[in-house]
């Protein structure tokens, strides 16, 4: 044997990162794990880029217009307008297909218009040119319809995502530990709580990765085709997003570490990981269902658990005072605390017994 | 870091109105292998796992040179547990790093000590293989390097020696006795008595909870070896059983086994064989293990 060199004591810091280190490596030489993300982040920047391409070339329709028409047509946008002298010269460009209609004015026409087409006028020019009456909204909908669903469902499902697929692992190594009484080593080595946040630390860095490098390749994306102008409004909001998916994830990873302890065969994990998988899913499905009702919406981006999908998108929407993420972000760390304290618990009192689930009651009192 | 001998002192322990432990004491001298045999379901797991704290006792102390365990000794302490776990996807190598690791090893000093310990274990041709590739007789190899590797002043082993092959035996048996000629107080349970009785200075035995023997192994043999006798000879040894004070257990052609009341008693035995003829064999009869096991757990 060599000279013996001598341990110093692991301190609480170091305990947390040889662990965190672990479950880093682990996950990180995991072709599971690499394959999926690089389909996430292809999916990612595939969605910016189509919607680049999409919003990039707006559909204008080529028309044929006489001098009086053209100008009026121009100035409505959208279409491609040829100036034609007068019916024949139209009608020669419609038959030949070189314009989809042509508008020429006939005073014969109740309208003073007459719209030239091959079998069907497009619906779009027929709506340009009636006269609809003024709408006036007394209690204007200040939701912008789709696009606010569209965000919820991005916000939540990437929420729910990470969640799942850095949640689940948490709590599924918790039970190998047991299963495999690596756990009475390790607990004759570092305390538990040690070991525990560690866990926590080693996946959260994990999902945050994986989010920042999803905002990394959105934003890359958004330059790229030019889509600059929803950067600017995204920005604040996604910004706020990371910071409450921080907070929320180890909010929720204390939760599936605690599942994770009470069962000690990978069989028995979904029982006790199904309520925190609700937690993760709920706020996902509420904002998509009550996005439009600001009610529920304020007290969803209060809640810890879908505060991180509810805050940002009324940011978006200049719903919320300055104030309001603080304060939500505030209620969300000490929720974070009470937590990480009952989990610990649950997980400390839940790692040594083997055999049948240990009860919630149980874990809790110890 | 106190060292010296680990001390149980009336440790007791019981799951609802069930006594699995009662009143444990026996000490574990440092620099020598304590045996701790004992039937199935007699308490020598729920004994370990207190005294490495990983289950609390209801009464009784355990002490490491005189002082009280805590949490910041116990983690010098090394244990291999009864039911083997490792990470399987791990490597060899890696997984043992990672323990001395935790245990407040520089990573290059860990690596180097895991290194050389795998080797001595006959491991080295392993070190880059997953736990899970190997065979249990390796596996449980990379369990013992997993438990020594921070050099620990106190090594508490749960069956050590299950599952190996003979040469694996010797292999973990001369780690073990080389651990303790450096001192380190060595503590394992076994069934496999033979090995226990070769290896072991002191023995303890417990059953149904309670220790029913303690003790230096050769005391131990002494103090439950009955005043038998064993002969053999040339000539036909039948008069023994009309010699006074002798008890003939075991009786065949020429040779016997038999209890006598006083040891001048064994010696006449002895003059009066020779008168017969040819003495090939004559010496007091020490129990093994097996039989010192038998007679005090009943």
């Amino acid at each position: 044997m060599n000279a013996s060199p001598v341990p110093t004591a692991v301190s609480t810091g170091q305990g947390v990162w040889l662990v965190a280190e672990r479950e880093l490596s682990t996950k990180l030489r995991s072709k599971a794990y690499l394959i999926s993300t690089a389909i996430l982040l292809l999916i990612a920047l595939g969605g910016v880029i189509w919607a680049g391409i999409s919003s990039a070339n707006p559909t204008s329709t080529p028309i044929a217009a006489t001098a009086a028409t053209a100008s009026a047509l121009e100035d409505m946008g959208g279409y491609d307008v040829t100036e034609v002298e007068g019916r024949d010269e139209a009608t020669a460009l419609v038959e030949s297909g070189e314009v989809d209609a042509a508008v020429i004015d006939d005073p014969s026409s109740a309208t003073g218009l007459v719209i030239i087409a091959d079998k069907e006028a497009p619906q779009s020019l027929l709506m340009a040119l009636s006269a609809s009456p003024e709408v006036e909204l007394l209690n204007p909908d200040s939701a912008s319809g789709p696009f606010r669903y569209i965000l919820g469902i991005a916000f939540g499902l990437v929420f729910m995502m990470a969640a799942m697929m850095f949640g689940t692992p948490i709590a599924t190594s918790v039970v190998e530990e047991k299963q495999t009484r690596v756990i009475e080593i390790l607990l004759s080595s570092i305390p538990a709580r040690v070991l525990l946040a560690g866990k926590v630390l080693g996946n959260t860095i994990l999902a945050i990765s994986q989010i920042l490098l999803l905002v990394a390749v959105g934003t890359v994306g958004l330059i790229v085709t030019g889509q600059t102008e929803i950067l600017a409004g995204l920005g604040g909001p996604v910004i706020w997003f990371a910071v409450f998916f921080l907070f929320g994830f180890i909010l929720l990873a204390a939760m599936f570490a605690a599942a994770g302890s009470m069962v000690s065969r990978q069989e028995d994990v979904g029982a006790t990981m199904t309520p925190v998988m609700y937690l993760t899913m709920i706020p996902y499905f509420l904002v998509i269902f009550f996005g439009d009702n600001p009610v529920v919406m304020t007290a969803l981006s209060y809640v810890p658990f879908s505060a991180p999908v509810g805050m940002p998108i009324r940011l978006f929407f200049n719903e919320a005072e300055w104030w309001e993420p603080l304060a939500s972000l505030a209620i969300m760390l000490v929720a974070c605390v009470v937590v990480i304290l009952l989990g610990a618990k649950i997980y400390e009192n839940s790692l040594l017994k083997m055999g049948a689930r240990v009860k919630f009651r149980e874990a809790l009192r110890g | 870091m106190p060292s010296g001998t680990l001390q149980l002192n009336s440790v007791t322990k019981s799951y609802g109105s069930r006594r699995v432990l009662d009143d444990i004491s026996f000490p574990v001298h440092s620099g020598q292998l304590t045996g701790f045999v004992g039937g199935n379901g007699a308490g020598k797991t729920t004994t370990m796992r207190i005294v490495l704290g990983l289950l609390a006792s209801d009464g009784g102390t355990v002490t490491l040179g005189g002082e009280q365990l805590t949490g910041d000794i116990r983690r010098q302490f090394g244990y291999m547990p009864e039911e083997r776990g490792l990470y399987p996807k791990m490597k060899v190598l890696e997984q043992v790093v990672y323990f001395a690791r935790l245990h407040g090893f520089s990573k290059a000093d860990a690596t180097a000590k895991a290194t050389a310990l795998l080797t001595e274990l006959g491991l080295e041709e392993r070190l880059n293989d997953n736990i899970e590739s190997l065979s249990l007789g390796n596996q449980q190899r990379a369990q013992i390097a997993a438990s020594l590797v921070h050099e620990p002043e106190v090594l508490i082993l749960d069956e050590p020696f299950s599952g190996l092959d003979p040469i694996a035996v010797e292999t973990v048996a001369g780690v073990l006795q080389e651990r303790a000629s450096r001192g380190v107080s060595v503590l394992f349970s076994s069934h496999q008595l033979d090995v226990v009785e070769r290896l072991c200075d002191d023995l303890v035995i417990i059953a149904g909870g309670t220790i029913r023997a303690a003790g230096p192994r050769d005391q131990l043999r002494e103090q439950y070896s009955a005043p038998r006798w064993e002969l053999s000879g040339s000539g036909d040894v039948g008069w023994l059983r009309d010699e006074p004070g002798v008890t003939v257990v075991d009786f065949e052609g020429g040779s016997a086994v038999f209890d006598v009341d006083d040891p001048a008693t064994a010696q006449r035995v002895l003059r009066r064989a020779l008168q017969d003829g040819d003495v090939s064999k004559f010496g007091p009869q020490h129990p093994t293990l097996a039989q010192i096991f038998k007679e005090v757990i009943q």
